[in-house]
Formats: structure tokens, C-alpha cells, sequence
């Protein structure tokens, strides 16, 4: 499943980025890496974007970047 | 690019550099900026760097008998040039060359802080990793093997608490015995797989001769592999002999 679809409260483990460039190398800096463990915190009123709990930092990320994130649902 | 480049500082708005230029990089909120006034108190000055609405604070703070100029780099999570935050703290620390760079890290997440020291260390063997928030992560029962840490990385590495002061006494005297070249740190490099490490080796004699054999050619040869052109603006900028063009030139 995709890190957008990802609903709020639950968690998921990043299994793969899917875009490249710089959006790439933006994720991975923040700590976006395969095996990451990343929760949805909250959306916001249009549902666009949506915060995640990252490796102990809450960042928002649009629906668009959050789709290039695979991830597997954990529990 | 030959011959003896002008003083790099100068084009980041630093007149004359008597004293050692000690650089203060991390990623946002770790209390970095704490840091910077408990070292400097109100000796600072406030300004923007040149051509940049970023704000760049400056100050001095003497220790030991040597007087330390303390540049506060914006915060970063990367080094990578994506923002305008990440170039100007990346040029300073490559082309400015600061004598030594102290990255400042958040103790109640530190592998998220990690990744921009790495990054740092890539580029300059000078760094001091200086863990702040010591305090909070105390309370939060958080256990860091500071010694562990110090030698896997292959630098100092000093935990303060940039709120009660703890630590920085220490801070400052590693500063000063880096900046005297007592200490002098060999981080482990970071070797990278097969096919980027032999790219790596076909290159990397025509970058030494271009801009001298040193350890951040190495830094220098990775960026281009990754086709990064803000760096290639970098040299253009801060390694050229020649004056920037004049106003009434340009306009003639």
C-alpha cells in the first residue's frame, strides 16, 4: 500500500520510494529508509496534507509525495 | 581556479578572519541557536547573508586565551543543496573552510541527526559532534555510550545541555584544541558501493588536479557523479580570482 492511504492513527514500515531526484534524496534525508517505521498523526481539513511521525519528528507531506512511498501495514 | 584564491570568507560577508572561523551546523530545533548565544553571550552581530534573505548571526567568545569567531549556520536536515538554507550551510562549511564545524544534535533523536553529520564529515575532517538536550534525554531515560559514539564516528563527540550549561566548558576546549591543530580527527569514510566507488576512481584524478589533492575532493567528485550543478555555481563563485564584475561594467 501507499504511505497516503496509510489512515490516521496506524502504523506502517517504508518498504520502498518510488520517485527519484531530489524529492528522493529529500525523503531519505528525513529518515524516509526502507525498514523506517512511520505513523499518521493527523490530516488536515481538505485531507491534503497529511502529518507523520518520523523516526521521533512529526513532518507533513502532500498526498502526491506521500504516494511515492510504499509501505507495509504493521500489526 | 590556479594559483592562491581570494579569501572565500569574504564573498559570505566575513571581512577579515584573524581568528579561527568555527562553523555551527544541525538540523532544525536542537537547540543550536541555545548553543551559539550561551557560547557567544551578546558578543554577535545580525545580518543576512550576502545576496540571501537568510539571516546569519556571527559572534566571538574567547577561551584559553584565543578568541574563536562562531558562525550560526542555518538548520538543516542535508547538505544536499535542495533549499537555499542547505547551499549557503554547505558552501560555508566546503568553501568557507572553517577551521573546525560543530554539529549540533537532538540526544532524544539522534540517528534522525546523524545523517547530517555524515554528511558533514563527507566534506571536512574537522567536525565536533556535539549532542545537545542531554538533560531531556536523561529524563526520558534515553542511554547514549558517548565513548561508542566517538569511536565509530572518529571524532569528538560532546554532550552538553546548551539550557543549564552543562558541557560546555568542554565544548570550548575541544574547539580550541582542534582549532590549534592539537586534535587532529579521522572520521571513517564512507566507502560506497562497487560501481560508485570505481566512477569515483576515474574521476577523481582530474578533480585533484583541478582543485588540489585534498580530502574534500573526494566530497567534491560524489556531487558531481550525482550531477549537483549549484556546486559547479559554487566554485564559480567563491574559488575564482577574479573581482565579482562591477555595477557600472555589467550596465556598460
Amino acid at each position: 500500500m501507499l504511505l497516503s492511504q496509510l489512515p490516521v492513527g496506524k502504523t506502517g514500515e517504508v518498504v520502498a520510494i518510488t520517485c527519484s531526484g531530489l524529492m528522493r534524496r529529500r525523503l531519505l534525508d528525513l529518515g524516509l529508509v526502507p525498514g523506517t517505521k512511520i505513523q499518521t498523526l493527523r490530516q488536515s481539513p481538505g485531507g491534503d496534507p497529511l502529518a507523520f511521525n518520523i523516526r521521533g519528528a512529526v513532518i507533513a507531506l502532500r498526498l502526491d509525495t506521500a504516494s511515492q512511498v510504499k509501505i507495509r501495514l504493521v500489526k | 581556479m590556479k594559483g592562491q584564491p581570494v579569501q572565500p570568507l569574504l564573498r559570505f560577508g566575513i571581512e577579515k578572519a584573524d581568528s579561527p572561523v568555527v562553523a555551527l551546523a544541525g538540523n532544525p530545533n536542537t537547540g543550536k541557536t541555545t548553543i551559539f548565544n550561551a557560547l557567544t553571550g551578546l558578543n554577535q552581530h545580525t545580518g543576512n547573508w550576502p545576496g540571501k534573505t537568510v539571516v546569519q548571526a556571527r559572534g566571538k567568545y574567547c577561551y584559553g586565551g584565543q578568541e574563536v569567531v562562531l558562525v550560526d549556520l542555518p538548520g538543516t536536515y542535508s547538505l544536499l543543496a535542495n533549499s537555499v538554507e542547505e547551499q549557503i550551510a554547505r558552501d560555508f562549511i566546503y568553501f568557507g573552510r572553517p577551521a573546525a564545524t560543530i554539529v549540533v544534535a537532538d540526544a532524544t533523536c539522534l540517528e534522525r541527526n546523524l545523517n547530517l553529520l555524515l554528511q558533514v564529515v563527507e566534506i571536512t575532517p574537522f567536525v565536533i559532534l556535539c549532542i545537545n538536550l542531554i538533560d531531556e534525554a536523561r529524563r526520558k531515560l534515553i542511554k547514549i555510550d558517548f565513548a561508542r559514539l566517538q569511536e565509530r564516528l572518529g571524532i569528538p563527540v560532546v554532550p552538553v545541555s546548551g539550557r543549564t550549561g552543562e558541557g560546555l566548558e568542554l565544548l570550548k576546549k575541544t574547539v580550541l584544541e582542534m582549532v590549534t591543530g592539537q586534535l587532529r580527527p579521522s572520521p571513517k569514510q564512507i566507502i560506497y558501493d562497487g560501481e560508485v566507488e570505481g566512477a569515483l576512481h576515474q574521476i577523481l584524478p582530474e578533480i585533484k588536479g583541478i582543485v588540489g589533492d585534498d580530502a574534500t575532493s573526494r566530497w567534491l567528485a560524489l556531487r558531481l557523479l550525482e550531477g549537483d550543478e549549484t556546486v559547479v555555481q559554487g566554485i564559480q563563485h567563491y574559488l575564482t580570482t577574479d573581482p565579482p564584475p562591477r555595477l557600472e561594467e555589467v550596465l556598460a
